[in-house]
């Protein structure tokens, strides 16, 4: 049977319709439980001492006060760790060339960042950890440090790891057609730099583990704010010497991710390796500072770029010259060079031209390690693309809307390959394009700015089309040899009472994971979604699954879940047959109950079946079948990544005399696919607008020149917040992926990708007259000044 | 990171906190709002002190009308001084200032002699008392005494207030008939410190004109305050940016904020006329 999704009245029919959230009232009445709420007995806590420097020799630890400290039980250096964890090496086969020097789970001779964790104070609490951690003493030789990134390559700057030969940890050049000769022969060439900020993701609950070491079981358990338990399974496994059946990775109610939570951190495995020498269980809660200094970093570009185009405002070329600075290490499993490599993917990507050329330069530096965040590479590669278009539609005296019209790939063009070698199975530039305008009423936007030119008053319209990529194949990890599953599963299972559970590998971070697979399972089974129960982030109970990166969990896990919950009705209903003396094909199951699928009469509720089936299975015929559990794995082949579509808009308002940006309005019209939940799907939508927004406007991690992080607090790292928040109109296309039945692809990413660029478009729409231009973010009251040439000294 | 305290004591009336205070040997810090201490001391930037909790001393609360003056007591929280009429009619630049300080969590339990006490250069309210010519009344070991705002802040964080002493409350003079007074501020976020803000007070005397974010303590302006008593707009900006001496810091530099001082100063200078943008 397949799912009617076009027809509406159809039974069961919760996938595409907006139901409650399963874990929203427990969160709301504060009866979620994260790590930190998690207390076993005889547990400690750790506190790590970090380096003040971005780049020193360890010449020796004094630890003998910080042992005194009452509440004190052991005080660990790199050293000590090194014993009992081995190092790792963050790279990946398929990203030729890419480099990084093994990394400790401590620093043992050196530190290259400051905040590099170089001691571990174990304590009864976490108060007398941190009283300790301030009495070790470290004696440290500064040694030279690498900061600025587009100087790191150069001659005369000291090599950070001399094994490494150079400070080059990735370079590769995408190249399609003959660019020079499209340049040559273009109409115009407009050519901008581009500069995206140093960001963090900034949880709402920081980075969490607590690890318990049972030598009795030699059982290794670990709850873990993270999202990808069976991941972790396999690197606490591997570098502490454990098999991997013997490491348990339990991932309860998690405070929000980016993306941050899916690496491997440093202090984490510290934790663990402590946990395993101490025997008792260990608890590494992040505090804030430790948040900004340790959490992974992204989205430090430098670009130069050009778009040839003819006279009627055809795209004929992008050139693009990428340049990212990764801090001290690529960081493990996913590496380091993933968003470079991504910028050089997407750039250029809704629009159908022939000539292409991005290089993406990927070095290190004394700064802490980047790695993937949010919408990864996305919003640098969209802010690159549509920032072009923009300047050559100006240089053109052409409309931003009627450009994108003219080269965004036909909406019956597909499939079809771009310049950059994506392979797009289906989009909707055109129909997403036209319901942008016509839900921000374009002509009346323009008159409206035209009116307020007139008093003074600035505003500009930004237009963003983007792609995002999702539902991502072993093409993204596994091929290049990483043990991180692109596959997921899901089992489930009707109970006597005919309830069901429904156990999956995709994992929940906050963002409605539950309600979603909830949703399938009912649809696919024939229940109500509140008799199902969802089952996610054990390692130990759920299916083997990948969890929660590149926007995956509906697409993946949502279609694994589906083929479980229509195997398992199958079954109920080859039971059901033989006990109502029916043929299977004329019964369905819906609300719960068994019907005949022609007439809808009731013929048995799933309660009775299930008591026949667990208590009183001698009255069934011996050979029938009665396993009320099924599992079912899924796995994208056709295509290395589904992509999605979308286009955003912006409505600012720039105050001139103070450069003070206004939100007044944002739009975005998206094509994720089926849509399981629309109020999930907007509410994504909008939570990662609001996150490009911070990209856009507030958010930049501020180092010295000698490495110091000089922004480490929610005072000074300034994230979006609801009173600068505009009103936010979201429309939807649905273009299913013909790849699963569920057609779903991923939605998590699409808001980030595109607001940054849409943001930077209008405010250049608003300075154009002035002969003013942005184009490094985030876009600061006194980089806006400094445009219009107000401020200069 | 976990606070690390000395102690904590509840004071139960002013010579009790006093004796607190007089015995820690400058090792004890007054809690009232806590809303800039316990960050402080949250991030290990203070610790080790002996908290004297003073926030049940009702003799510190409330808004008294003495006259020619209002009398604030250091206790009153910013949501109160928001609301309250007196301060509304009498010196609404503090009133006004309200919204401009952080968010409402935050304006429910900071206070203002806290906020005062602490002198941070890029809070409202020590610009705001500075620009009202308002006098503070301070309690010690051996009595009570009065100073002027003028001589009150000292520095970066740092006040006339000895160790022993706690600041009661703030006397301000009641605005005339036809004073104006006037707050404009630049910020990245609502709430947020601004990156430079400015209060002006226009009396018969004269002008009266502080900034905040742009030095290490609230200052009178004199130099732009002659220039806006002779009538010179133009002057007076000039003079303005030329008295200051901003920081250059990760949200902007010190020509950002020396350029924003003179924006502020006509859009105060606008809105006192009803030109209003």
């Amino acid at each position: 049977m397949s799912v009617q999704f076009g027809n509406p009245d159809r039974p069961n029919s919760y996938i595409g319709k907006t139901v409650p959230r399963p874990n929203a009232a427990r969160l709301v009445e504060g009866r979620g439980k994260y790590v930190d709420d998690i207390v076993l007995p005889r547990m400690v806590h750790v506190a790590f001492v970090r380096s003040p420097f971005a780049h020193a020799k360890i010449q020796g630890i004094e630890t003998v006060d910080a042992a005194s400290v009452k509440g004190v039980l052991r005080v660990f250096t790199g050293a000590d760790l090194a014993e009992v964890c081995t190092p790792w090496v963050a790279v990946l086969a398929h990203l030729k060339g890419l480099k990084s020097p093994p990394e400790h789970p401590m620093a043992v001779d050196r530190a290259c960042w400051v905040g590099e964790p170089v001691v571990a104070v174990v304590a009864t609490s976490r108060a007398a950890a941190e009283d300790a951690a301030e009495l070790v003493d470290v004696d440290y030789e500064q040694l030279p440090v690498v900061t600025d990134m587009m100087t790191a390559l150069d001659k005369d700057t000291p090599v950070l790891h001399p094994e490494m030969g150079d400070n080059l940890a990735f370079q590769r050049v995408n190249e399609e057609g003959d660019l020079d000769a499209a340049f040559a022969g273009a109409h115009k060439i407009v050519s901008a730099q581009f500069s995206t900020a140093r960001h963090t993701g900034v949880t709402l609950e920081p980075r969490s583990i607590l690890v318990d070491w049972n030598p009795a079981e030699t059982q290794m358990t670990a709850y873990h704010a993270t999202q990808a338990p069976h991941m972790m399974q396999t690197v606490l496994a591997k570098h502490l010497d454990l098999p991997e059946s013997r490491v348990r990775v339990i991932c309860g109610d998690v405070g929000g991710s980016y993306g941050i939570k899916v690496h491997v951190y440093p202090d984490e495995v510290a934790t663990a390796a402590i946990a395993k020498i101490m025997g008792r269980p260990v608890k590494f809660i992040a505090d804030r500072l430790e948040s900004f200094t340790t959490d992974i970093h992204a989205r430090d570009h430098k670009i130069d770029a050009k778009i040839a185009v003819d006279k009627d405002g055809k795209i004929l070329g992008f050139d693009v010259d990428d340049w990212t600075a990764i801090g001290a290490y690529s960081v493990y499993p996913r590496t380091s060079a993933i968003e470079g490599n991504q910028v050089i993917n997407l750039c250029g990507g809704p629009y159908d031209f022939a000539d292409y050329r991005a290089k993406t330069t990927v070095v290190f530096q004394n700064k802490t390690p980047t790695c993937q965040y949010r919408a990864v590479g996305h919003p640098i590669a969209v802010a690159i693309t549509e920032g072009l278009v923009d300047m050559a539609a100006a240089e053109l005296g052409m409309d931003p809307i009627e450009i994108r019209r003219r080269n965004m790939y036909a909406d019956d063009a597909y499939p079809v390959t771009s310049p950059a070698k994506m392979r797009f199975e289906g989009l909707s530039h055109h129909q997403s394009m036209d319901k942008l305008v016509g839900l921000m009423d374009y002509d009346a936007l323009r008159a409206d700015q035209a009116a307020a030119r007139e008093k003074g008053i600035h505003r500009g319209i930004g237009i963003a089309t983007f792609i995002e990529l999702t539902n991502p194949s072993p093409f993204m990890y596994g091929i290049g040899g990483a043990r991180i599953s692109a596959q997921d599963g899901c089992t489930v299972r009707m109970d006597p009472d005919g309830s069901i559970v429904a156990l999956s590998g995709v994992t929940e971070q906050g963002q409605g994971t539950e309600a979603m697979l909830s949703q399938i399972v009912a649809e696919s089974v024939g229940v109500l979604p509140s008799k199902v129960r969802v089952i996610t982030g054990d390692t130990q109970v759920t299916p083997y699954g990948g969890g929660t990166w590149a926007s995956r969990g509906a697409g993946i896990g949502g279609e694994a879940a589906l083929r479980a919950g229509r195997a398992l009705r199958d079954s109920i209903l080859e039971v059901a047959a033989a006990m109502l003396q029916a043929d299977q094909s004329n019964l369905d199951i819906r609300d719960g109950e068994v019907v005949d699928s022609e007439s809808g009469t009731a013929r048995m509720p799933l309660e009775e079946l299930g008591r026949i089936v667990y208590f009183r299975g001698d009255t069934l015929p011996e050979d029938l079948p009665r396993e009320l559990v099924q599992t079912r794995h899924y796995i994208t082949s056709e295509y290395p990544f589904a992509f999605t579509n979308g286009v955003q808009a912006s409505y600012v308002e720039v105050d001139t005399d103070t450069g003070e940006v206004k939100l007044l309005k944002h739009w975005c019209v998206e094509d994720c696919g089926r849509i399981i939940n629309p109020q999930l799907v907007d509410e994504q939508i909008r939570g990662g607008i609001v996150q490009g927004l911070g990209g856009a406007l507030f958010e930049e991690v501020h180092y010295d020149e000698d490495g110091q992080l000089l922004n480490g607090s929610m005072a000074d790292y300034l994230v979006p917040m609801a009173a600068e928040m505009p009103d936010m109109i979201i429309g939807h296309v649905e273009t299913p992926t013909k790849e699963s039945a569920l057609g779903a692809k991923g939605a998590g990413e699409a808001g980030t990708a595109g607001a940054p660029a849409a943001v930077m478009n209008a405010i250049n729409d608003a300075l154009r007259p002035m002969g003013a231009q942005v184009s490094a973010m985030p876009f600061t009251p006194e980089r806006i000044l400094r445009a219009l040439g107000t401020i200069e000294e | 990171m976990k606070a690390s305290v000395g102690g904590y004591a509840r004071a139960t009336d002013l010579q009790h906190a006093i004796k607190l205070l007089d015995s820690a040997d400058g090792m004890a810090r007054v809690l009232a709002g806590g809303q800039s201490l316990v960050a402080a001391m949250n991030m290990r930037l203070t610790a080790g002190d002996l908290l004297v909790d003073i926030s049940r001393l009702s003799e510190l609360r409330g808004v008294t009308d003495e006259g020619d003056t209002i009398r604030i007591g250091a206790l009153t929280r910013h949501v109160e001084v928001g609301d309250n009429a007196l301060i509304k009619e009498h010196a609404p630049l503090l009133a006004d200032a309200v919204k401009f300080i952080a968010h409402a969590t935050i304006r429910n339990r900071g206070t203002i002699g806290g906020a005062l006490a602490h002198a941070d250069p890029a809070a409202e309210f020590p610009a705001c008392v500075l620009a009202l010519g308002a006098t503070l009344q301070i309690m010690g070991p051996d009595g009570g005494r009065t100073i002027a705002v003028e001589d009150f802040f000292l520095g970066l964080f740092e006040t006339d207030l000895e160790p022993e002493e706690v600041l009661m409350a703030i006397t301000i003079p009641k605005a005339e008939a036809g004073e104006r007074q006037v707050l404009q501020e630049v910020t990245r976020r609502s709430g947020d410190y601004a990156l430079a803000g400015l209060c002006l007070v226009k009396r018969q005397a004269g002008h009266r004109l502080t900034m905040l974010s742009v030095g290490e303590q609230p200052e009178l302006a004199t130099g732009a305050m002659a220039m806006l008593d002779a009538g010179n707009i133009d002057g007076a900006v000039a003079a303005l940016r030329a008295e200051i001496d901003p920081s250059s810091d990760t949200n902007a530099s010190a020509s950002y904020r020396r350029h924003i001082a003179g924006v502020l100063l006509r859009r105060a200078v606008d809105q006192m006329t009803g030109d209003v943008r």
